[in-house]
């Protein structure tokens, strides 16, 4: 073997190193050998094991939005390509920058249906935001520096680099890291038009009834995107509430922050965004969980949008004002115009916008009924909001209604500290995700927010967090349904449980202790303080069950094909309102 | 543009010739739902390695919007460019036309294709091909006559188009 060359396996961990990565989940086999034969023999880049890849790449998405830095996956050919499809997909909805090394059989194999081969790059061709073939070696450094480039820049999303082990093992030269030049094609816009900027501040001044809606944007933007926004919000004194993807961006627990919007959202919140004269969205895209009935939705009010996608503008809603741009960047502008105007807000139609909104406040739309027999969920959750308040908390969950519980009783002050699976809703997602949290901050408390159906779905990567000695901690909502699912069937479906009901549920106990952590178990009210209390001194990965109201429902919520200004407050409210024929065909 | 009256559209857009990026653009398309009534790509500058693709699409202004901004957004697309929008273009197709018979029809078809300017590139003792370029109508209005003359199959490029004026795209 030459001295000054390199094979394409210790090219691809050069590149990575020259970029950054510090981990990689994955997942052997096959194809990828030669990269883990190049690890073996490497300090720079830590492995960590999944028990399965979808685990990876959840765990990859995890580990990039707790820390801003891109994920990176190394899996298999075939199956560990198409395992990894599920992640690959909820990170593109989300926008997470991921970068997924697949293995691939020899070139000369390639379209022969050769064991373990998959058409990766067409498989993945609609679920990443780019993929890669590598058919050469000598283009091998280039496209995964320009693979972590795409995934990170613009905005963010998962990129695919399929390596053929004919690659992974030919031999050619590596000099020094390539300075980074302008993209040949993909540059995106990061910069507000100035003159935009100056009409939407002009609006935003003029304002009666504003509102700022904000949502993963600004969370991927870095945490000086949240930084200004706070400033924006509070120079302004106007109500802010966030998307599901945009928890933390804004402190939870200050006056201003209208808690969550959309379909499980506040009624404070879904109602000012109804009544508004002037909407600001920043990094949001309108999704149809937020917005409900799209003819319906805030016909009040003059829109501006800032996105750095130009394609989410107008998607779904028409814009009076958009602005393409980096969330930070066009913040900055924003601020600076404000400043330079000395504008300010006309503090009377305010003060009566305010008290609106106080008023909304007062039906206190996330109470629930207690009880003392039974643990009812936001009771559960509002005693882990209490016991875990003031420490630095990261927060992962899966999906259904203990997520939208999770999202109405949790207080993100902070960015980057909640990590759920919103635009594709994947169950499974929480564990393997707060793995990764915990790779990225090992001293960290990590809690994964759980159902016991969700939970179930990936379950082996229990195994993963036995082998890193990773507390993690499990707190499972066990109401032995499809709870979400449940819900729907109830109000939707005449009540017939069609296969929601969790059956042969294991013992989360023992299941927790055979995977070598611990195992609790709340059973009545009075046990969950004492619960959660054991589950944060455990150093070692807990299963908390807590076992909760079989049938309680998640409320406020928006039926589908309802407008915001139709909520559902509680169960006293559905039979008031049949839901529409329209909304039954939506999702 | 909350307006719901579907526009047809020729758009061209310039991509990186590179494996896969044909795929992408109909994966776009057929992903999202959007019409597709005719693209054609070939490469237009060797040197660069870059290929140009004609989509004709039809939706409403809001369709076609995101229709274009969804084609910016791919990673080896340089340039998306609304010929429609962009005003005065130039949009052609060729086709070719084979048409089988004896007697007077032959004889007609020959007449026809004079008439539209279409040439003669095959011929056997029972049968023509004929090349013809022009416009959509055109040639459809070529094959239409043809029709009962003896036409037996026809292969068509879809259109390409290009902006009239010094301008490039």
């Amino acid at each position: 073997m030459a001295k000054d060359k390199l094979t394409g396996s210790e090219i691809v961990l050069k590149v990575l190193a020259e970029e950054g990565t510090e981990v990689v989940f994955g997942y052997p086999g096959g194809a990828v050998l030669p990269i883990y034969d190049a690890l073996f023999k490497q300090k720079t880049i830590r492995h960590i094991l999944v028990r399965q890849e979808g685990g990876a790449v959840h765990a990859a998405e995890g580990f990039a939005r707790s820390t801003g830095k891109v994920g990176v996956v190394l899996v298999t050919s075939g199956p560990g390509a198409t395992n990894s499809v599920t992640g690959l997909t909820d990170a593109l909805m989300d926008s997470i920058p991921l970068v997924c090394l697949t293995g691939q059989v020899p070139t000369h194999l390639i379209g022969n249906d050769a064991f373990q081969e998959a058409d990766t790059t067409g498989i993945t061709r609609p679920c990443t935001k780019h993929n890669y073939l590598v058919k050469s070696v000598d283009d091998l450094a280039r496209q995964v520096h320009e693979a972590i480039y795409v995934a990170t820049h613009g905005r963010p999303g998962p990129v695919v680099v399929d390596l053929p082990k004919d690659v992974l093992q030919a031999l050619a030269d590596h000099g020094p890291a390539p300075r980074r030049e302008a993209h040949k094609s993909y540059r995106p816009q990061t910069r507000g038009k100035q003159d935009a900027i100056d009409r939407a501040m002009d609006l935003i001044a003029a304002a009666k009834r504003p509102i700022f809606y904000t949502g993963g944007g600004v969370i991927n933007s870095g945490p000086r995107a949240s930084r200004l926004l706070g400033e924006l919000v509070r120079k302004t004194g106007y109500p802010i509430t966030n998307t599901l993807m945009g928890l933390g961006a804004y402190p939870a627990t200050d006056r201003q922050f209208l808690g969550m919007l959309g379909m499980h959202g506040t009624y404070e919140a879904n109602l000012a965004m109804y009544h508004c004269d002037v909407m600001v969205c920043i990094g949001a895209r309108f999704d149809d969980r937020v917005t409900g009935k799209i003819s319906e939705f805030s016909p009040h009010s003059k829109k501006i949008h800032v996105d750095i996608d130009p394609s989410s503008i107008n998607k779904n809603v028409l814009v009076d004002l958009p602005i393409v741009g980096d969330c930070a960047t066009v913040l900055a502008q924003m601020l600076k115009r404000w400043d330079e105007k000395k504008y300010r807000p006309d503090t009377k139609a305010l003060a009566k916008w305010w008290q609106s909104i106080d008023g909304w406040r007062k039906r206190n739309c996330l109470a629930y009924e207690h009880s003392g027999t039974v643990i009812k969920p936001q009771y559960a959750l509002e005693r882990l909001q209490a016991l875990t308040a003031g420490k630095d908390v990261y927060f992962t969950t899966e999906v259904g209604q203990h997520q939208m519980w999770a999202a109405q009783f949790l207080k993100f002050d902070r960015p980057n500290r909640w990590m759920t699976s919103g635009g594709l809703g994947t169950m499974g997602y929480g564990l393997p995700a707060a793995i990764g949290v915990q790779v990225a901050h090992p001293k960290a408390l990590v809690i994964d927010v759980a159902g016991e159906a969700s939970i179930l779905m990936n379950i082996q990567e229990l195994s993963t967090a036995a082998q890193y000695r990773m507390p993690v901690k499990v707190f499972i909502l066990n109401n032995q349904y499809m709870g979400m699912v449940r819900q729907w069937q109830e109000l939707l479906h005449g009540g017939r449980y069609s296969e929601s009901y969790m059956a042969s549920l294991p013992d989360f106990v023992k299941l927790a202790e055979s995977f070598h952590g611990v195992g609790l178990i709340a059973e009545k009210p009075s046990d969950v303080d004492g619960v959660i209390a054991e589950m944060l001194k455990v150093d070692r990965f807990v299963i908390a069950d807590i076992r909760v109201d079989q049938t309680e429902n998640c409320f406020p919520m928006i039926p589908s094909g309802a407008a915001h200004n139709q909520m559902l407050l509680g169960p006293a409210d559905k039979a008031a309102r049949p839901i529409s024929e329209e909304g039954m065909v939506l999702v | 543009m909350d307006d719901k009256t579907i526009e047809r559209h020729i758009i061209a857009v310039l991509v990186d010739n590179e494996a896969g990026v044909l795929a992408r653009v109909i994966g776009l398309f057929s992903g999202r739902g959007y019409n597709i009534e005719s693209l054609t790509v070939a490469e237009v500058d060797p040197r660069n390695a870059r290929s140009r693709i004609t989509v004709v699409t039809s939706g409403t202004p809001q369709i076609v919007e995101q229709i274009k901004a969804q084609l910016d957004r791919l990673v080896p697309v340089h340039k998306v460019s609304d010929l429609t929008e962009e005003g005065e273009h130039v949009a052609r197709e060729l086709a070719l036309v084979k048409v089988r018979g004896s007697g007077d029809r032959r004889v007609e078809s020959l007449r026809i294709a004079d008439i539209f300017r279409a040439g003669v590139v095959d011929s056997t003792a029972r049968s023509f091909v004929f090349e013809i370029t022009g416009s959509t109508d055109k040639i459809d209005a070529f094959v239409r006559l043809m029709e009962p003359l003896g036409l037996v199959d026809i292969s068509r490029t879809g259109i390409v188009a290009i902006a009239r004026g010094e301008k490039p795209i």
